[in-house]
């Protein structure tokens, strides 16, 4: 038995077996179940690690090969691989309520296990093969053979497919620079290749033009597990670069390039999150902000930065798990998320509400929420270095923050004289409440994450070191 | 050897301007096919035979799925006659002139660049790059975008060829382009399923 077979292979088989089901809560449980039982069993099952029960044992290997690769987990990425499967836990535990399970459960589970295969192979740059199948898979769960597809899945597709060429003719040219680190042009274009290749992959300014169109095209919920899930691994995967080529992390430029297209996001995010009269749009360019913070952490001194990075992925998941699946409600009440279709909805949509509006704060840095731990040591951290980033920083969240302002705004806007009615069901009243509590706990004590979250700057061999 | 290769690269120029021009989505799969064949005899420059022609039997297929979904379609869909500007041929001929420029004036350097690949080999592939570039730049129809990213991978994987021989990355990039047709095709489906509904 080995690693990626249990954590890669046997979920890919699982996730086919899902497709024929039909009924929503069965997929849900299903999906959920599995998904959890593969955290659980990274986070607790030590890789590599020969286990006894008894009088026999047994030892997890930790890589697989495959036509002349391997695909390798390695006993430090059991917490990263618990994070991973925990984050589509939710997403899978919430899709009944959302309504999209036939969607994101099979298509989900698959696109999760490519993303981990993504992690885990060898020679690691190979990840943008994987990333890029898990693209394709990502459009028949963005849109239904009856629905038209808009610009936005379009573009979607267009720009993360462009992605896999620079990235993998970057790494190649990257060997290259290995060999003759004194050649300043090759280094130069293979940053540049590089570079390109991860401003398609992770959408930065001004590519995610996609996100907000694609937000009013497809169900809310799906394209919030879409900007969760291959932004996070991207970020991970580009954390890999840096780990491996000391020139690339060594070098002032790269971590000029990073400072400023991470404040960039984070600043033209916060500026439309403002100024967006939609409610989908702002989770969009909340989802680019989010960015915008991973990337200016991986722009820090990597000792502090890696562990803030890994910080904000929780938050990112449990926020965007929330604020998709309340907008989700919204949208399937009046197929538009404008402030002039959700004007007053507090009155009749409370949880879905309020916990949008929680989830919007968390986003926005709002103390005692879950966003908050980790942007503050952003923060802090990057005002040790830079006063005027953190000015611009700061200006971001500004506009985040009177993002969700509007939001509570529009939404409490109610007639005098309207009452008050529940009319989300009970299901998507409990999944919303255990959102929101789990908002506050990880705001509350961001603490317990520690215990996952320690051992995590290990699967670098520099990087957080 | 060469001579054969640079044959391919005056198909792979017939066929990129000829799926910029197309107008039937018949010529659109000839064409394509035809630039399959193109990029084997580049590929063949670097790979056995056995491994490169992974390249092409992939690429036929995905013509044929692209092919066969359009076939089963009942009529031109509107999207396909939409104004998406600029949209005439002398543009696009214009244009792809202009990418014919920029290639022949970069293959050098690029040439250098990727460990002497080969002019023919180096051309070929900037040339295809160029032209998927371009078919998206000017449309927005589905079939036509599908074939613009297939077309960049193409070129992509002709140049990607000269430096990287694993069976792996062969496997998963002829899934990839299978992938992509799958994708059009699907999409090409949901454009027209919507439009049969319309008239209802």
């Amino acid at each position: 038995m080995n690693a990626p077979t249990i954590w890669i292979v046997a979920p890919a088989f699982a996730a086919i077996l899902l497709f024929p089901i039909r009924n929503q809560r069965v997929l849900s449980i299903l999906g959920g179940t599995l998904t959890i039982l593969l955290a659980l069993s990274a986070q607790f099952i030590p890789i590599g690690e020969a286990l006894t029960f008894g009088t026999s044992s047994f030892k997890i290997d930790d890589s697989l090969s495959v036509l002349g690769r391997v695909l390798q987990i390695r006993p430090a990425e059991g917490s990263l691989l618990a994070i991973i499967y925990g984050a589509t836990t939710l997403w899978f535990f919430g899709a009944e309520a959302s309504g999209t399970a036939r969607s994101i459960v099979p298509y989900g589970l698959l696109i999760t296990t490519f993303m981990v295969a993504s992690i885990a192979v060898e020679p690691f740059l190979f990840a943008a093969l994987f990333i890029e199948l898990a693209i394709l898979l990502a459009i028949p769960m963005l849109v239904s053979l009856n629905q038209v597809p808009g610009r936005g899945v379009v573009r979607f597709f267009i720009y993360q497919t462009l992605a896999m060429p620079f990235i993998l003719l970057s790494g190649w040219l990257l060997s290259g620079v290995e060999a003759s680190p004194g050649d300043i042009s090759l280094a130069a274009q293979a940053a540049s290749m590089l570079g390109l290749g991860f401003a398609f992959l992770l959408a930065i300014f001004p590519l995610y033009n996609w996100m907000p169109l694609l937000i009013e095209e497809s169900s809310p919920f799906i394209v919030g597990f879409l900007l969760w899930i291959l932004p996070t691994i991207t970020i991970i995967f580009g954390a890999g670069f840096l780990d491996r080529y000391s020139w690339l992390r060594s070098s002032a430029d790269t971590i000029t390039a990073l400072r400023f297209s991470g404040l960039l996001m984070i600043v033209t995010g916060g500026f439309w999150a403002a100024t967006q009269p939609d409610l989908g749009r702002m989770m969009a360019y909340g989802s680019v902000a989010e960015t915008g913070f991973a990337l200016v952490a991986l722009s820090l001194n990597s000792r502090m930065g890696i562990p803030i990075l890994f910080l904000l992925l929780p938050a990112r998941a449990l926020g965007l798990a929330v604020w998709s699946l309340a907008l989700t409600i919204f949208k399937d009440n009046d197929e538009s998320m404008r402030f002039t279709a959700v004007r007053g909805m507090l009155r009749n949509f409370p949880f879905a509400s309020a916990a949008l509006i929680l989830a919007s704060l968390s986003a926005s840095s709002f103390p005692l929420l879950a966003g908050f731990p980790a942007r503050l040591a952003l923060w802090e951290n990057l005002s040790r270095l830079s006063l005027g980033a953190a000015i611009w920083m700061g200006i971001g969240i500004v506009g985040l923050l009177t993002g969700a302002f509007r939001s509570l705004a529009v939404l409490g806007m109610a007639d005098e004289y309207s009452t008050w009615e529940i009319r989300e069901n009970w299901l998507q009243g409990i999944m919303l409440g255990l959102g929101v509590i789990g908002l506050f706990i990880l705001g509350l004590f961001p603490q317990i994450l520690h215990y996952f979250l320690a051992n995590l700057p290990a699967m670098f061999e520099r990087l957080g070191r | 050897m060469s001579a054969l290769a640079w044959f391919a690269v005056l198909l792979l120029t017939v066929t990129s301007i000829g799926l910029l021009l197309a107008r039937d989505w018949r010529w659109l799969i000839i064409y394509l096919s035809a630039q399959y064949f193109g990029m084997l005899i580049l590929t063949l420059q670097h790979w056995p035979l056995g491994m490169a022609s992974v390249k092409v039997v992939a690429g036929w297929m995905s013509a044929a799925i692209l092919g066969m979904t359009r076939s089963g379609l009942p009529r031109e869909d509107r999207v396909e006659r939409s104004n998406v500007l600029p949209r005439g041929r002398p543009f696009r001929l214009f244009a792809a002139a202009i990418v014919l420029v920029i290639v022949s004036s970069v293959t050098p350097r690029v040439d250098v660049i990727m460990a002497d690949a080969g002019f023919a080999v180096t051309s070929g592939s900037l040339l295809l790059v160029g032209m998927g570039l371009l078919q998206l730049a000017v449309s927005n129809h589905i079939l036509r975008v599908t074939v613009g990213l297939m077309t960049v991978l193409s070129g992509f994987e002709i140049l990607y060829a000269t430096v990287e021989v694993s069976v792996l990355v062969a496997g998963l990039l002829a899934i990839i382009n299978l992938g992509l047709a799958f994708v059009g095709s699907y999409l090409l489906v949901a454009v027209n399923a919507e439009e049969e509904v319309e008239p209802v």
